[in-house]
């Protein structure tokens, strides 16, 4: 997890690799002459312009990271760089990429590869950089995974590490989020890192007039990325030292199961809804479980000549509830004292809403519950908080954007916190298509 | 509670038995209407042609809706113009659709601008310049010729696809490039009184036609593809349209036209409506060559109206 700056020299490897590949391979064979015309319109001003074909790359001429269709895969580098203040010295944001309370925080560079890795796969790796708080670099493998692309009956397997699909900000990646922290209910129930663990997931798109798509992840379930399954930290959360639980079975598994569906209300308007749910032991004794339940819905208009995706509108909600069975434990604080057998239920949720008022321009709003019944032990993971946050992004570009937040939070003792947080993100390389 | 079961089953039977009511003929998915109207020409009624794009919509920017996973899981052909003009939403509607049948390189994925002579391939890649295309403007379709090609392409796509209905594919073909020949004919006719004349236009989308009708489209509102309008940058462009003479701007209908009128207001010119897309603008529905005719008339017509002012 430390530094490696052997890593920075296969990136850097990876990253020249493509200018191999960049002399551009213009379709020689036209089906008719070339016209004259042509020629004309080819001397045209315009900067960066020459006839094809390009010429050979050069050392001169700039590396052509991730040029489409022209590499065995896409190349991208994608940073965050956060700027905060708050009335609180630390704590208030559950995210392992969300900023820290104060000051500048670097929390998450990515690097992502894709590309077919033959006609049946595809495949996708996403390593994380971060710098913590005493400079050093933290690497993450954050997803790496197999795609299948020619299965029958509209099946699909992924296999490897990814993002668990579970609701609508689960999948995603930080540069992706609207607001700068994750939501809080994210955070309590599946940690800083969100929920994914090494595993595979079958999903079949139901082959309906309209978008139905079930699935179903297998996890491994164990460690700081499977927060309420067998994780160390799960300490957190009931009080107890964690028992070993080594894997004895297809039942100590975690399961992951998820169905979508989709409708156009009109041309301009689109809905999608899923439920969710992850279900699988934990270590607070040798039989206890989790289950973990959520239901998730997203809304969005656009306008009819929208240009560059503005003006829209869209609203997103997710909920979650959780029952987590704590077996009776030793108290991790006090060895002799012992906490009882008993199931804590905690459940939260967001609702956020997005307007994208003008060409490059977004204002949101969020808000945000979390709650818990009173376990033996009192986890400050478990208290009811709830956030309100607001926030306005300019995107100059695709591939970059400035955002500035403010997050009001408020304790279960109606204590306030407030927080300003200035986001700056920028991508090279290739930029991945969005998914909807 | 044991009755409510049997309905559910019936429901659950009813969805799964749905897409077998598909037409006959090949399930053709188009992403933009102007190949979406190709495929009509060549396809006639042996195919059923879906499109994904609204005609009024930025092409290099649309919403992966998941409705368009299920056209595309269904589709027996893609028609895509290539290019990267699709690469922004594309490429994840093809990892949900799950079609093999649409995989690059299978027959049934059609790729237009194969075969295309591309304009502005920039000699290397860098994104200071705006948004520009590694493998050359995309907007090849505003060429009627390129429209024989991609038209060629597609028709070829068909008969493999489906090799019985191919003589009657080649025929469409044959009767679509003859229309367009007749046609560009009376095109170039009615803009070669306008050879070399200067138009303003918002984006640069516009190399292939002005190229083929002999305009001369330099002259933009952004200041690099993609970027939005600056004041320094329009002032400059008012600064050229004055000293040029210029008498039209072209906008689309998802270009921002109240820049472009304010800059006719200050220079005398004409914002002229435009659209790549068949349906873009009113009296273009027909398809493909109802939407040049209307471009050639409509610039034409502004051309001629801008040399009558002193």
């Amino acid at each position: 997890m430390r530094t490696h700056p052997r890593f920075l020299v296969v990136a850097m490897m990876f990253l020249a690799a493509p200018a191999a590949h960049a002399a551009a391979p213009v379709q020689p064979e036209s089906p008719r002459a070339v016209e004259e015309s042509y020629a004309e319109a080819l001397i045209a001003p315009v900067s960066a312009v020459t006839s094809p074909p390009a010429p050979a790359a050069s050392p001169t001429s700039t590396i052509s990271v991730g040029r489409i269709g022209s590499a065995y895969m896409n190349v991208s580098f994608d940073t965050l760089l956060d700027l905060g203040w708050s009335t609180s010295r630390g704590g208030l944001n559950l995210g392992g990429h969300d900023p820290a309370s104060r000051g500048f925080t670097m929390p998450n560079s990515e690097l992502v590869l894709d590309g077919a890795v033959d006609p049946y796969f595809k495949g996708v790796a996403d390593i994380v950089l971060s710098l913590d708080a005493d400079g050093e670099t933290a690497v993450e493998l954050e997803e790496s995974y197999l795609l299948t692309t020619a299965l029958p009956w509209n099946l699909q397997i992924k296999a490897g590490q990814f993002f668990t699909e579970l609701g609508r900000h689960n999948p995603q990646h930080p540069h992706q989020w609207a607001f700068v922290d994750q939501p809080l209910v994210i955070g309590r129930m599946f940690g800083p890192d969100g929920l994914r663990s090494p595993g595979m997931r079958l999903s079949w798109l139901v082959p309906t007039s309209w978008y139905a798509e079930v699935m179903v992840a297998i996890l491994n379930g164990q460690g700081e990325t499977a927060w309420s399954f067998r994780s160390g930290e799960s300490v957190e959360i009931h009080g107890g030292e964690p028992v070993e639980r080594p894997l004895r079975g297809a039942g100590d598994l975690v399961y992951v199961p998820r169905a979508t569906v989709s409708f156009d209300l009109s041309d301009t308007q689109t809905v999608v809804a899923g439920a969710s749910a992850a279900l699988g032991p934990n270590n607070s004794g040798p039989r206890a479980a989790t289950r973990v339940y959520g239901v998730d819905a997203y809304w969005k208009w656009r306008a009819v000549s929208a240009q560059a995706g503005f003006p829209f509108l869209s609203w997103q909600t997710e909920a979650l509830y959780r029952s987590y069975e704590a077996d009776s434990r030793a108290a991790a604080e006090d060895e002799d004292a012992a906490l009882p057998a008993e199931t804590l239920h905690d459940w939260g949720g967001y609702s956020q809403v997005l307007w994208g008022f003008t060409r490059g321009w977004v204002v949101g709003l969020r808000g945000e519950l979390v709650a818990a019944d009173d376990g033996a032990f009192a986890s400050e993971l478990r208290r009811d908080r709830t956030r309100v946050a607001a926030n306005v992004t300019w995107y100059p570009t695709e591939f970059s954007k400035t955002r500035l937040q403010y997050n009001h939070d408020r304790g279960d003792q109606s204590e306030s916190d407030h927080s300003l947080w200035l986001q700056v993100d920028f991508l090279l390389g290739a930029h991945a298509a969005h998914k909807f | 509670m044991k009755t409510s079961v049997r309905p559910f089953l019936l429901v659950l039977l009813a969805i799964l038995a749905s897409p077998a009511a598909a037409g006959a003929g090949l399930n053709v998915v188009a992403t933009t209407p102007d190949l979406g109207a190709l495929a009509r020409e060549v396809g006639g009624d042996r195919v059923e042609v879906s499109v994904l794009t609204k005609p009024t919509e930025d092409p290099h920017f649309v919403d992966a809706k998941p409705s368009f996973i299920v056209k595309l899981n269904r589709a027996d052909a893609l028609i895509e113009g290539g290019a990267d003009l699709e690469v922004g939403w594309l490429p994840a509607l093809l990892e949900g659709a799950r079609n093999d049948a649409l995989a690059a390189g299978s027959p049934g994925r059609v790729v237009c601008s194969r075969g295309v002579q591309m304009l502005e391939v920039p000699a290397n890649l860098d994104r200071s310049k705006g948004d520009v295309h590694a493998a050359g403007n995309p907007h090849f379709m505003t060429d009627p010729e390129n429209g024989k090609v991609a038209a060629h392409e597609i028709a070829e796509g068909f008969c493999t696809l489906d090799a019985a209905s191919c003589d009657t594919f080649r025929a469409n073909l044959d009767r679509f490039t003859r229309r367009l020949d007749e046609k560009l004919t009376e095109w170039k006719a009615v803009l070669s009184s306008h050879h070399g004349a200067e138009i303003v236009a918002y984006h640069n989308t516009w190399p292939y036609f002005a190229t083929r009708f002999g305009l001369t489209i330099n002259l933009f509102l952004e200041p690099k593809p993609g970027i939005p309008p600056t004041p320094a940058h329009l002032a400059s462009v008012i600064g050229r349209i004055k000293s040029n003479g210029v008498r039209v701007i072209i906008v689309e209908p998802y270009q921002n036209r109240k820049t472009a009128e304010s800059v006719a207001e200050q220079t005398g010119a004409t914002v002229v409506d435009v659209a790549q897309y068949p349906g873009g603008v009113e009296g273009t529905d027909g398809g493909y060559v109802e939407l040049i005719d209307y471009l050639v008339r409509a610039i034409a017509q502004a051309l001629e109206a801008g040399a009558a002012r002193p």
